[in-house]
């Protein structure tokens, strides 16, 4: 279980103190799949890195599964079982998609272990698994191998911050399966997805908006969901999703 | 031939032998053959006059290798080598060298490679060099190869040169002159440390129509290193030249990128890349998100890059 409380976060904009975020509270039991969506700017990203501890907060607190992580470095995190999939996934010289996904998984993995994990991300893992993820691969393509690293972690939270985007649309209808499945296995586990994708809105247990850095809803889908219906927060199928 | 822990440990780090290699070889320790073996169309004949072998491979002669590594075991030692590799027409062959350098006492070790290629028409040949240094002595182990490659039509040679860990001083110095329709690639890899200074300069000149060349260098400059990279194509024919220097920068590392391009031909069409940069703060978060420390997450990226 995460438990945010009052969480507030500010950069220092040209001299001034810019609040990303202010005084958020909310608990993220195990087994729920959380979306967080909002329009643009309202701290969404922000509030996942704080999570993963890649920003540090100006004041509130984080607990773990009861341990108060608000100080602790992202390794350590991670080594607690947080997993992050980044919105822009980095690329790096030399080091292969299969070395990749042996870190993510933290031990020696089969070839065949490490290509299945492609497989679910719908990749032909034998074209892949000894690519280098550097720029010779496409940005579809690389989401789909940082999503792939994610589920190789097995964590038991997992932040996925806008898988959808730079994809293309089948990619899009296989990461709602690949959603889907994670659903049905998480019973002791969470998955938050920061999204404004109808179609993943519409997999999710519990859905929180965000707006100007502040917690504006929150509640079951089945709630808060048609209320979203037409606005930014819940952009219809397809919108923003690269055809191919 | 009996070979001692020493000599087994840097065999192993510059040329992957764990036992006598099969096929032709000379294993030169301290400044001795302890090793040479020909084959039906490899002669391996020591020069005379000087120090050094005569590598003849008859034309026409398929997937077999050579091994010439060399470890200096005794710290003090200075020598000048002098390989020359005769490659015949239609050949297909891998050549391993490399240099281990154990030094445990006071006085500088010095090994001075020059090895020269002469590749016949439409043959084929990869070349892997290995240097490494070791041994706690404050004497240095300093390693200056020059390497010469003289390249008939439509011949090919790749080019595997490393050197990771442990020497003191290098100055890598690389020649090659191609004809018609013949291709060098080289990839070199460069890790320096502590002190350690290496310089490496290549001159690459493209002569003949269709002849081409791709030099890769990539570095790693840690602790108060320095490396200068230089590297220079030239293009006096219709050819295809492309250098490219990638280099990460840690700690008190300098390094200085010197590429070059000389195009006397209207059809030369010549790119050189150059890159220096740290490790991006992104690649180590990415990692640490997977649970690696910062040191760690730092030995992957470079590992990788040195790959």
């Amino acid at each position: 279980m995460l438990q945010i409380r009052n969480l507030s976060f500010s950069v220092d904009s040209q001299g001034q103190e810019k609040e990303i975020l202010r005084d958020i509270s909310l608990e993220i039991p195990d087994g729920k799949l959380f979306v967080i969506t909002g329009p643009n700017g309202g701290g969404k990203s922000t509030l996942a890195k704080l999570i993963a501890g890649i920003e540090k907060p100006t004041s509130g607190q984080i607990l773990f599964n009861g341990t108060d992580i608000t100080d602790m470095s992202i390794t350590d995190r991670a080594k607690m079982g947080i997993a992050f999939a980044f919105q822009q996934p980095v690329r790096f010289k030399g080091i292969q998609v299969a070395d990749l996904i042996r870190l993510a998984a933290g031990k020696e993995l089969t070839i065949s272990e490490a290509c299945a994990y492609l497989s679910q991300v719908g990749l032909c893992a034998k074209d892949y698994i000894h690519r280098e993820v550097n720029a010779s691969l496409s940005g579809g393509e690389l989401k789909r191998i940082e999503i792939a690293s994610v589920l190789a972690r097995k964590s038991l939270l997992t932040l996925f911050d806008e898988p959808e985007a730079g994809i293309d649309l089948w990619s899009f209808n296989n990461l709602i399966e690949v959603f889907r499945a994670q659903r049905e296995e998480i019973s002791d586990r969470s998955i938050l997805i920061i999204s404004h994708q109808e179609r993943i809105l519409n997999i999710a247990d519990e859905i929180v908006v965000l707006e100007n850095g502040s917690l504006k809803q929150k509640g079951d889908k089945e709630k808060v969901l048609p209320g979203l219906i037409g606005t930014p927060s819940a952009v219809a199928n397809c919108q923003g999703i690269r055809s191919k | 031939m009996q070979l001692n822990d020493i000599q087994l440990d840097l065999l192993r780090e510059i040329a992957d032998i764990t036992d006598i290699p099969t096929g032709a070889y000379n294993i030169r320790s301290d400044s001795q053959s302890i090793g040479r073996q020909s084959s039906a169309n490899i002669d391996i004949v020591p020069k005379e006059g000087v120090s050094g072998l005569d590598i003849f491979i008859k034309p026409n002669t398929k997937n077999e290798t050579v091994h010439i590594p060399v470890v200096m075991t005794k710290s003090g030692l200075k020598e000048k080598v002098y390989n020359d590799f005769f490659i015949g027409d239609n050949a297909d062959i891998e050549i391993v060298a490399g240099c281990g350098i154990n030094n445990c006492g006071a006085h500088d070790s010095q090994h001075d490679g020059i090895h020269r290629f002469y590749v016949g028409k439409n043959a084929r040949i990869r070349y892997a060099e290995k240097h490494y240094g070791s041994g706690d002595g404050s004497g240095k182990r300093i390693l200056n190869p020059v390497t010469e490659v003289y390249m008939e039509d439509d011949s090919y040679c790749e080019m595997e040169m490393v050197q990771i860990k442990g020497v003191d001083d290098t100055k890598r110095t690389t020649v090659a002159e191609l004809k018609q329709g013949a291709k060098l690639v080289v990839r070199e890899r460069l890790m320096t440390h502590g002190v350690q200074q290496a310089d490496s300069v290549y001159t690459v000149s493209l002569n003949g129509k269709d002849s081409s060349a791709d030099i890769v260098s990539r570095g790693v400059a840690r602790d108060d290193s320095f490396q200068r990279l230089d590297l220079k194509i030239v293009g006096n024919a219709e050819c295809k030249g492309h250098t490219e220097c990638d280099s990460i920068i840690m700690d008190n590392g300098k390094i200085l990128a010197v590429p070059a391009l000389e195009a006397n031909n209207v059809d030369a069409s010549l790119v050189h890349e150059a890159a220096i940069g740290k490790i991006a703060g992104e690649q180590l978060i990415k990692l640490m998100t997977l649970g690696l420390t910062e040191a760690e997450a730092e030995e992957q990226i470079i590992n990788g890059f040195l790959r």
